[in-house]
C-alpha cells in the first residue's frame, strides 16, 4: 500500500474510511447480538468516527516506527526526508521544523474556515430580522466558529512550538520526534470529526456545550465532543514533548535565566496544556456518555448537575484561555528587544510573569460562573484571585514599555503586529477587570461585552503574535521574505478594523445586548453597530486575505533572503536559511545573555569552532 | 527628566480625554432598581481605572515610538539597559494593592446588591424552551408578563422546565442563570416607573434570540389595579385562557396567528382545514390532531417543517384543562 500510495494523507483517508466502516460495523454487530434493531445512528457515528481516527493515524504510518520496535526490528533512518521535497508535508515526518509547518498550515486552514463561518453569520446579523440562516443553522456556524478557531489556535501554539522552541534552545531537534508526528496527525481527523457535524444536523449551544442543552441537542453535537476530545490528546502530547524538549536538549550553558523568553512561554503554556486540558476531554465524554448510554451526570432528573459540568469545563477552559495568550505574550518579548535594539527589560520578572499566570489562572474559573447559580461563597474568592491575575499581566506591560523606552525603534511588518498586539491585547486586559467583580459581571455576564473582551484577548494575545511570528520566522522557514508592502497592507486593514468592531462590541454589551443571539430586537437600537461591525469584520478578513496573496506570492517569487535578516542575536539567525535539516552542524554554547543589544562584544551564543572574535574559521 | 514631565503631563491630560469621552458615549442602560446604583458607582470607577491604566501604558509607548525612531543613516544599538529590580519591585506591589483595594469595594458592592429586604414579595419564574411565565403566590395568579410594585424588593424564585436560561434585564443589572432541578433567587428592588424586556441571557436552543418577556414596573395603585384585574379574568373564557397559555409557553414564538411562516406551522384557519405532512400523506386538522401535535409533536411532521424543533415535554408540563383551553383558542383563529 505505502508503493501504491505515495503520500500518507491518501493513505491516511483509505485507512479512516476503513475505520470508519469497522466502527460503526461493531456498533450494529453488538446491537445484533443484544437483540436491538441494528441500527442507530448516534453510537454508529461515535464509535465510527472514534475507529477512524485511529485508522486514519495508522494508515498515514505514524506508528511504522513503533509498530517496528515492538516486533523487535529496527526502525529506518529518516534522515533522507528533504529528498521527497514538497511531499515530506504530507507525509509522517518525524522532523520538528516539517511537523511545524504542517501544524501551522493546518492552523491556516482551519483559521480560514472559522473566519468565513463568522462572516456567513456577521451578514445575517448585520440587519435585524433577516432570514438568511435558519435560528438553527446561525446557532450551529456561531458555535463552530468558535470551537474551530480554538483549535485552530491551539495547533498554531503548537505550530511555533515545535518550530521554534528547538532552534532557540540549541536542540537538533524535539526529544521525542515519533510523539511529535503523532501529536500533528491526530489534530488531523480531530478536526475533520469536528467540521463534519456541520453535516449531521448540527449542534446549537455554543462552543461550551452546556448541558442539559448539549444532551438533546442533534447528531452533531456528538462530533463536536469526539473532534474536541481527540485534538484534546495533541494539545497534552505536545506539552509534554514541549516540557521533556526543553528540560533535557538545551545547549551547553543555557541556564534556565540565559533562555531565550519565548522558551519560557512555551514552558508555561505546556504546564497548563499538560495537566488542565484533561478536563475539558472529561467533560464532553461525560456528556458523550450521558447521552450513548444514559448515564445521568448532568441529568437532574437522575440526580446528576448541570452546574458541575460547567466546573470541570471552566476548569480547562478559563486556563486554555493563557495556552492561548502565553505564547503570543513571548513573541512580543521575544521581538521587542530585535526591533528596539534594547535588551528586554526586566528579563527575569517577565519570565516568572509567565508562570505566575500559569498558576494563577488556575484559581480563577469560577468566574465564568458567577451568573449560573454557584455557592454564593465562592463568589468572593473567585472574585480575588481573577483580580491577582492583573498583576503579573501588568508586569509584562510595564516591562514593553520600558524596553522601548530609549531604543532605536525600526517598523518592519513583525514590529507593527507586534505593536498591535500591545495595543489590542491591553484593551483586552483592561475589559477584563469588570468581569471580575461579581457584580458589575451581572450586567456584563453573556453580552457582547464579553465577546469583545475575548476577542481583544486573542487578538493582542495570538492572532497579531502568530503574524508577527509568521513575518519574522518566514525567511528561516523557506529562505524567502515576505513582502513589506503587502504585510504593511495587511496590517492597515486588520488591526483598526479589528479594533473599532471589538470596541462597539463592548459597548452594545454594556447597555445590554446578549451574545449568542441569531436575532435582535430593532428597538434596541443596535442597527448601525452591527452594521459596522459586520462591514468591519469583512475587512479584518480582506487583511488575511492580503496575507495569503503575500505568502503565495513570496512562495512563488519572493525576494531571497538567506542570511540575518533581522540582525538578531538568536541563534537560529547565526546559521543560513532556510534551517539545515538538522539545525546547528556545529555544537552550540552559550556564552552571554539573549538580549544583550547596545553592548558591546557580548555574544550569547558561540560556535564550536569558532575563533574568539564570533567569526567561522 | 524634561520627559518625564511632558510624559506625567500627557498621560493626565490622556486620562481625562478619554474619561469624558466614556461619560459622553453613555456607556450603560438606564438606571431601573436599587441594585443599579450600586452596580454603577462600580462601572465609574472602572471608568476612570480604564481610562488612567490605558493613559499609562500607551502615552509612553507612543511617546517613544515618536521619539526613539531609528532616523534616516542612524546605525547602531539603543541604550543597554536590562532592568531595575526597585522599579520592577513598585510595578508589582502598587498594582496588588490595587487589585486588593478593588477586590475590597467588589465585595462590598456585592454585598450591597444581594441585601435581604424580609418584606420582599415573591414572585416564581417558571422558565422554557422559549417563554417566561411568573405566578404570583401571594395572589394565585400567573402571567406572561412580569408586573412589579415600584420600590419594593422582589424575590424572583426561578426554576427550568427543559434546559438553562437566564434572567437579564439591563435596566436593573442583573442576571441569574435559571436551572432545571433547582431553584435560584435573584433579588431586585426596582425603582423606576416603566416598561422593560427580560430576555434569556443563556443559548437556550433555536429561538433562544426571541426568549423575551414585558416587565413592567408599576405604581403601587396601578400593581394593585393589574393583580385584580388579572385574579378577575383567571379561569374563566377558555379562549382567552389559551391565548394567556400560548404566550406564556412561547408557542407564538413560532407558530404565527396571521398566516407569516415561522419556526412552526402558522394557526391561521388551521382547524378543520387539509394538512400535508412530511410522509406525503393528508390528514384533517381536527381536535385529535391538535392534540397529538400538541403532546406529542414529533408523531406527525407538517410537510416542510422538521421533527424536534417543538419541545416534546408539553404533554408532561401542561395540565389537561390548560391542553382544552389552548384547544379552545386554536379552534377560534379563524
Amino acid at each position: 500500500m505505502k508503493k501504491l500510495i505515495p503520500l500518507g494523507l491518501i493513505r491516511g483517508w483509505v485507512w479512516q474510511i476503513i475505520g470508519t466502516a469497522f466502527g460503526v460495523g461493531l456498533v450494529t454487530g453488538i446491537r445484533v447480538l443484544m437483540h436491538l434493531p441494528p441500527w442507530k445512528a448516534e453510537p454508529s457515528a461515535v464509535v465510527g468516527g472514534l475507529f477512524g481516527a485511529l485508522f486514519f493515524i495508522y494508515g498515514v504510518g505514524v506508528f511504522d516506527d513503533w509498530i517496528l520496535w515492538a516486533s523487535g526490528r529496527e526502525s529506518p533512518d529518516h534522515g533522507d526526508e528533504m529528498k521527497l521535497g514538497w511531499r515530506r508535508f504530507f507525509g509522517p515526518s518525524n522532523n520538528h521544523k516539517t511537523i511545524g509547518v504542517q501544524y501551522l498550515a493546518l492552523s491556516l486552514l482551519l483559521f480560514t474556515i472559522a473566519g468565513i463561518f463568522a462572516l456567513i453569520f456577521r451578514v445575517k446579523l448585520a440587519v435585524p430580522g433577516s432570514k438568511l440562516l435558519t435560528p438553527t443553522e446561525y446557532n450551529t456556524l456561531m458555535s463552530l466558529h468558535g470551537i474551530v478557531m480554538i483549535i485552530s489556535v491551539l495547533i498554531g501554539i503548537s505550530a511555533f512550538m515545535n518550530y521554534v522552541v528547538p532552534m532557540l534552545i540549541g536542540a537538533r531537534d524535539m526529544v521525542f520526534p515519533r510523539l511529535n508526528a503523532f501529536s500533528f496527525w491526530i489534530a488531523v481527523p480531530a478536526g475533520e470529526i469536528l467540521l463534519s457535524s456541520l453535516f449531521m444536523g448540527g449542534f446549537d449551544t455554543g462552543w461550551t456545550g452546556y448541558p442539559p442543552l448539549s444532551a438533546q441537542a442533534p447528531l452533531g453535537m456528538q462530533m463536536f465532543f469526539l473532534g474536541v476530545s481527540l485534538a484534546s490528546f495533541s494539545s497534552i502530547l505536545s506539552a509534554l514533548n514541549v516540557l521533556a524538549t526543553v528540560i533535557r536538549l538545551r545547549a551547553k550553558g543555557m541556564t534556565p535565566f540565559r533562555m531565550p523568553i519565548f522558551v519560557w512561554a512555551a514552558i508555561a503554556t505546556s504546564i497548563i496544556s499538560l495537566t488542565a486540558t484533561q478536563l475539558i476531554g472529561l467533560s464532553f465524554q461525560m456528556v458523550m456518555l450521558q447521552r450513548l448510554l444514559g448515564m445521568g451526570f448532568f441529568d437532574p432528573i437522575k440526580g446528576g448537575n448541570p452546574i458541575l459540568f460547567q466546573y470541570l469545563f471552566w476548569f480547562y477552559s478559563h486556563p486554555a484561555v493563557y495556552v492561548f495568550v502565553l505564547p503570543g505574550l513571548g513573541i512580543i518579548s521575544e521581538l521587542l528587544p530585535v526591533f528596539v535594539r534594547k535588551p528586554l527589560y526586566g528579563y527575569k520578572w517577565v519570565a516568572m510573569s509567565s508562570l505566575a499566570i500559569a498558576l494563577a489562572g488556575f484559581l480563577v474559573w469560577g468566574h465564568h460562573m458567577f451568573a449560573a447559580g454557584m455557592a454564593e461563597y465562592l463568589r468572593d474568592p473567585f472574585m480575588v484571585s481573577t483580580l491577582l491575575v492583573a498583576v503579573p499581566t501588568g508586569v509584562k506591560f510595564f516591562s514593553w514599555v520600558a524596553t522601548i523606552w530609549r531604543g532605536k525603534i525600526t517598523f518592519p511588518t513583525p514590529m507593527l503586529f507586534v505593536l498591535a498586539s500591545i495595543l489590542v491585547f491591553l484593551l483586552g486586559g483592561l475589559s477584563g477587570p469588570p468581569n471580575a467583580t461579581v457584580s458589575t459581571d451581572l450586567q456584563l455576564n453573556n453580552t457582547y461585552y464579553i465577546v469583545g473582551h475575548f476577542h481583544d484577548a486573542l487578538y493582542g494575545g495570538y492572532v497579531f503574535p502568530f503574524f508577527a511570528a509568521i513575518y519574522y520566522w518566514f525567511p528561516k522557514m523557506t529562505g524567502k521574505r515576505m513582502s513589506e508592502k503587502l504585510g504593511k497592507l495587511q496590517f492597515w486593514l486588520m488591526v483598526p478594523s479589528f479594533t473599532v468592531m471589538s470596541l462597539l462590541m463592548m459597548r452594545i454589551g454594556l447597555l445590554g445586548m446578549r451574545r449568542r443571539v441569531s436575532d435582535y430586537d430593532p428597538a434596541l437600537g443596535f442597527q448601525a453597530d452591527m452594521m459596522v461591525m459586520t462591514i468591519m469584520s469583512f475587512l479584518t478578513a480582506l487583511g488575511v486575505l492580503v496575507f495569503f496573496i503575500n505568502l503565495f506570492l513570496t512562495l512563488k517569487r519572493g525576494e531571497a533572503a538567506t542570511g540575518n535578516v533581522w540582525n538578531s542575536r538568536s541563534p537560529e539567525w547565526l546559521v543560513p536559511s532556510p534551517m539545515p535539516l538538522h539545525n546547528y552542524d556545529q555544537e552550540l554554547e552559550v556564552v552571554g545573555e539573549p538580549y544583550d543589544y547596545g553592548l558591546k562584544d557580548s555574544p550569547y551564543v558561540r560556535f564550536h569552532g569558532e575563533s574568539e572574535d564570533g567569526r567561522n574559521q | 527628566m524634561k520627559h518625564f514631565f511632558s510624559i506625567a503631563v500627557l498621560i493626565l491630560a490622556s486620562t481625562f480625554a478619554i474619561h469624558a469621552g466614556m461619560i459622553d458615549l453613555h456607556l450603560l442602560p438606564k438606571q431601573a432598581s436599587l441594585q443599579a446604583v450600586s452596580i454603577d458607582q462600580l462601572f465609574a470607577i472602572y471608568m476612570w481605572a480604564t481610562a488612567f491604566v490605558f493613559s499609562l501604558i500607551v502615552v509612553p509607548l507612543v511617546y517613544s515610538l515618536i521619539l526613539y525612531r531609528r532616523r534616516k543613516g542612524e546605525t547602531g544599538d539603543g541604550a543597554h539597559i536590562t532592568g531595575n529590580s526597585t522599579l520592577e519591585i513598585a510595578w508589582t506591589v502598587v498594582p496588588l494593592i490595587a487589585v486588593i483595594y478593588l477586590a475590597y469595594l467588589g465585595a462590598q458592592s456585592l454585598a450591597e446588591i444581594r441585601r435581604i429586604d424580609q418584606t420582599a414579595m415573591v414572585v416564581k419564574v417558571i422558565a422554557g424552551q422559549w417563554y417566561f411565565q411568573f405566578q404570583y403566590p401571594d395572589y394565585g395568579f400567573s402571567s406572561p408578563e412580569l408586573h412589579l410594585p415600584v420600590n419594593r424588593q422582589v424575590d424572583l424564585q426561578m426554576t427550568s422546565n427543559d434546559v438553562i436560561h437566564s434572567f437579564f434585564v439591563p435596566e436593573f443589572r442583573l442576571k441569574q442563570d435559571i436551572l432545571p432541578g433547582r431553584t435560584t433567587e435573584l433579588r431586585i428592588t426596582p425603582t423606576s416607573i416603566g416598561s422593560y424586556t427580560v430576555s434569556c441571557a443563556q443559548l437556550c436552543g433555536a429561538n433562544h434570540a426571541y426568549m423575551r418577556a414585558t416587565v413592567k414596573v408599576d405604581s403601587q395603585q396601578d400593581f394593585d389595579a393589574w393583580v385584580a384585574s388579572q385574579k378577575a379574568t383567571a379561569g374563566q373564557n377558555p379562549v382567552l385562557v389559551g391565548e394567556q397559555l400560548a404566550q406564556q409557553y412561547g408557542c407564538a414564538v413560532c407558530h404565527s396567528v396571521d398566516g407569516s411562516k415561522g419556526n412552526g406551522p402558522t394557526w391561521k384557519g388551521l382547524y378543520q382545514s387539509q394538512v400535508s405532512l412530511t410522509d406525503g400523506t393528508k390528514v384533517t386538522a381536527d381536535q385529535t390532531y391538535l392534540l397529538n401535535s400538541i403532546t406529542n409533536p414529533n408523531l406527525q411532521i407538517v410537510a416542510g417543517f422538521s421533527p424536534n424543533v417543538m419541545p416534546q415535554t408539553y404533554g408532561q408540563t401542561l395540565s389537561k384543562d390548560q391542553v382544552s383551553a389552548l384547544l379552545a383558542y386554536l379552534e377560534s383563529i379563524k
